[in-house]
């Protein structure tokens, strides 16, 4: 069998004056090509979590290995540039170019000039804007999914075989957000990518994962394939987030079996 | 274009050449300091709190003082140097407190997104941090040059050239044309480098590449006027000297004529900012050149500074006045009769400093307490003591630090003048005050040639209540070893009365005459 392409092992952060960990011994696997979504409230600890795989935070204990290797071992630089960050509210820098945005890992792998602007066209249209209609504008002057697909080009470009995606799809429109999981979903199995995908949004980790770990308060309340939590909930926590999809398509369905007019009376 | 004006506008290259190469220097070596130093400030809460209140509280030293200051810590070195200095440190504030704002106001997810990236420290400071931080880091600098290129103007009393030298000039000799030429001059400068780095801002943002290094090739243009010390040469930059050119050829005549003592030497000529002063240096610079040197003359100089330049060598000679000498620079209170004094001020000078007192040029130039002749006749004034028992009912104007003075506290005791109400004002003013009637008295100067040019009356003051303040040639210590320049000068000694140099003054305060002319009339016998 393949090593994990990323595994935390008993991983704790506590944060100075605070008086719970933030995330308590943690233990996940994501295997090569796999997408584990990590569910939980604001204040669950899942950010946390997934910021101490690339060491943006250190962990207080406990470890990350990615491709086998443990992290604390790498310089944390050279790790950040293997591994693509998609950021919650995109993260574009304002003044470069969508063109620079992209190449920006590539630049600071020291790759010349030419095969960065190469990539970068290649990373523009894999993501569905034709490069030279987009290369050289500003972030600013794109809408809110086109600026989120510079994201995702940006975080693919280093060809990193993982992924760490911190709700990307937050704060777009519902549309434009189902046209863009469904784009992320077919790319993801194009390249085989491993992907820890961050979201309070239980139908999205649904949709778009292989698995899902559910947390709650820095404690990792059940990790299973979507079938499992929905069939076999550990507790009560779990059973109600893993049961909103389905109220909401229940509800969804509801509308659509009563006919035009009754529901007014 | 009239006369006066055109000469105003042929000193224009050089003063504002000797400007640029202080402001622009200053201001770039101020960014290339403050921007690293803000950084800093940032990245270290430890740094940060004592260059932040050094630099706020050097900042709110008064600026005329801070350039004083720097004359006296770079041990009396006078011109460019310390002028240099204080418009450098002027130039730090605006600067970093800018660089730690804009850095301070980057989104913190900008931070972390360029750390996710893959950048380290150094390139999310340059990549990121700094080129977001840039608009509010190059507000500071705009503020910045607006600030220096206006203080720069104050460097002219430090001995540095400067537009400046249009405003002391002009207000010493009370010519507006003059003031407000130089005002304009130094608003435009002010604007023209405020506007360029506007026009860099602007297209660095909207990625303009034609605009940025069009006026990135003008604003280095400058700098390279500024940096380029061989288009200024300091000595044509002095507002005495510039009167003085267009006789050039006429001199050179004169000078084949004379015994060329001094053989072509460089002796540089210090005055004090007012029309004796001008004058002065103007009858120095003639004998200088007449005994074959060739004279150098820094107009505009502080009172102090002025001394502390001699006391170095770093000019050779000037006029002071033994009361002032006595008092500021031997510090001593009470003042004793004129020759005494003299004595007494030459031997402490050669040995103290090793300055040598030449002589007394022949007259006093001393406080003098002026008033209308309409005011003597009605309250019967003839000296100081007549207004003793009218003072209640009358006002004596005067410069403000007049009235500070030890001099003043003593006429006011010995003369019991406690009730009289003191009306500070720039001495420019008070003799057209006495005249108009706006004050009765005025505390003006014995020589000045506005007390004939106003029919005003002057006070005698058989107390003896003010200092003697005799007009003597000073020797710096290396100059005074010098016998040909000393030979050069003797022939000075005794030969200007009290009335004759009331009357030059007057010529070129009232007459609207050059100092050069009226130094000529003074020894046209």
């Amino acid at each position: 069998m393949d090593v994990p392409a990323i595994e935390l092992v008993a991983l704790t952060k506590c944060f100075r004056n605070a008086k719970k960990p933030a995330v308590d011994s943690v233990n996940l696997t994501v295997s090569q090509g796999e997408v584990l979504a990590i569910v939980g409230g604001s204040g669950s600890g899942k950010t946390t979590t997934l910021k101490m795989i690339n060491r943006l935070i250190e962990p207080t204990s406990g470890s990350v290995r990615v491709m086998g290797e443990d992290v604390t071992n790498r310089d944390p630089v050279i790790l950040r540039r293997s591994i693509g960050y998609a950021f919650q509210g995109v993260g574009l820098f304002p003044h470069m170019t969508v063109g620079q945005n992209v190449g920006v890992t590539l630049r600071l792998l020291s790759q010349a000039s030419e095969c960065v602007s190469k990539r970068v066209d290649e990373l523009l249209t894999m993501v569905e804007l034709p490069a030279d209609e987009y290369r050289n504008r500003l972030p600013a002057e794109l809408s809110g999914g086109q600026q989120q697909r510079v994201g995702f080009a940006r975080a693919l470009a280093s060809k990193p075989r993982a992924i760490l995606m911190d709700e990307p799809f937050g704060a777009l429109d519902p549309i434009t957000r189902d046209g863009l999981q469904q784009e992320f979903r077919s790319l993801q199995k194009k390249l085989q990518l491993s992907v820890v995908l961050v979201t309070h949004d239980m139908s999205e980790a649904v949709l778009l994962s292989d698995r899902v770990a559910v947390m709650h308060e820095g404690e990792v309340a059940q990790v299973g394939s979507p079938h499992e939590l929905l069939t076999n909930p550990v507790n009560d926590y779990v059973a109600q987030l893993i049961d909103t999809p389905r109220r909401h398509s229940d509800f969804i369905e509801s509308l659509m079996r009563t006919a035009p007019g009754e529901g007014t009376q | 274009m009239t006369p006066k004006l055109q000469l105003l506008f042929e000193q224009l290259p050089d003063l504002l050449g000797g400007h640029l190469t202080l402001a622009v220097p200053a201001i770039f070596i101020g960014v290339l300091i403050s921007v690293p130093l803000g950084i800093l400030c940032v990245k270290s809460a430890a740094i940060r709190g004592p260059v932040m209140s050094l630099v706020s509280l050097v900042q709110t030293i008064p600026s005329i003082a801070l350039l004083a200051i720097m004359v006296a810590l770079l041990g009396g070195t006078i011109g460019y140097w310390p002028a240099f200095i204080a418009l450098l440190v002027y130039s730090i504030l605006p600067i970093i407190r800018n660089t730690i704002v804009g850095l301070e106001s980057v989104d913190p997810a900008m931070r972390e997104a360029a750390k996710a990236v893959g950048m380290r420290p150094l390139q999310q400071l340059l990549w990121v941090e700094l080129p977001l931080a840039l608009p509010v880091i190059l507000a500071g600098i705009r503020t910045a040059t607006v600030w220096v290129v206006g203080i720069a103007t104050l460097s002219t009393p430090v001995g540095a050239p400067s537009l400046g030298n249009y405003i002391f000039s002009g207000l010493q000799l009370r010519d507006w044309q003059r003031v407000i030429f130089g005002c304009i001059a130094t608003m435009t400068l002010s604007l023209v480098l405020d506007q360029l780095i506007a026009v860099i801002e602007k297209s660095i943002q909207s990625r303009r590449r034609v605009s940025l290094v069009l006026a990135t090739c003008a604003l280095a243009g400058l700098v390279g006027i500024g940096l380029a010390p061989g288009l200024v040469t300091p000595d044509s930059a002095g507002f005495a000297n510039l009167l003085g050119q267009r006789e050039g050829v006429k001199e050179a005549n004169d000078l084949a004529e004379s015994t060329m003592t001094l053989d072509g030497q460089v002796i540089r000529i210090g005055a004090k900012g007012f029309t004796e002063q001008f004058i002065l240096a103007e009858v120095l610079r003639e004998r200088i050149q007449k005994a074959g040197g060739t004279p150098e003359v820094l107009t505009n100089m502080g009172s102090t500074i002025v001394f502390d330049a001699l006391a170095k060598d770093t000019i050779d000679i000037y006029i002071d006045y033994t009361g002032t000498l006595w008092s500021t620079v031997l510090k001593e209170a009470d003042p004793i009769n004129r020759i005494s004094m003299r004595a007494a001020v030459a031997g402490r000078l050669l040995d103290e400093f090793g300055i040598a007192l030449v002589g007394s040029l022949g007259f006093e130039n001393t406080y003098a307490l002026v008033t209308k002749r309409e005011t003597v006749a009605r309250y019967g004034l003839s000296q100081i003591g007549d207004i003793t028992p009218v003072a209640r009912d009358l006002r004596i104007g005067g410069d403000p630090e007049f009235f500070g003075r030890p001099e003043w506290q003593r006429v006011r005791q010995l003369y019991s003048l406690g009730d009289i109400t003191e009306v500070g004002m720039d001495s420019t003013f008070m003799y057209q005050a006495v005249a108009d009637g706006q004050v009765d008295v005025a505390a003006g100067f014995s020589t000045d040639g506005r007390i004939d040019a106003f029919d005003l009356a002057v006070l005698n003051d058989p107390k003896q209540a003010f200092p003697p303040y005799d007009a003597v040639i000073l020797l710096s210590p290396e100059a005074s070893k010098n016998k040909n320049l000393v030979h050069a000068i003797e022939p000075l000694v005794n030969r200007i009365s009290v009335t004759a140099m009331r009357t030059a003054n007057r010529l070129v305060d009232e007459g609207g005459e050059t100092p050069k002319e009226v130094a000529r009339q003074l020894f046209a016998d």
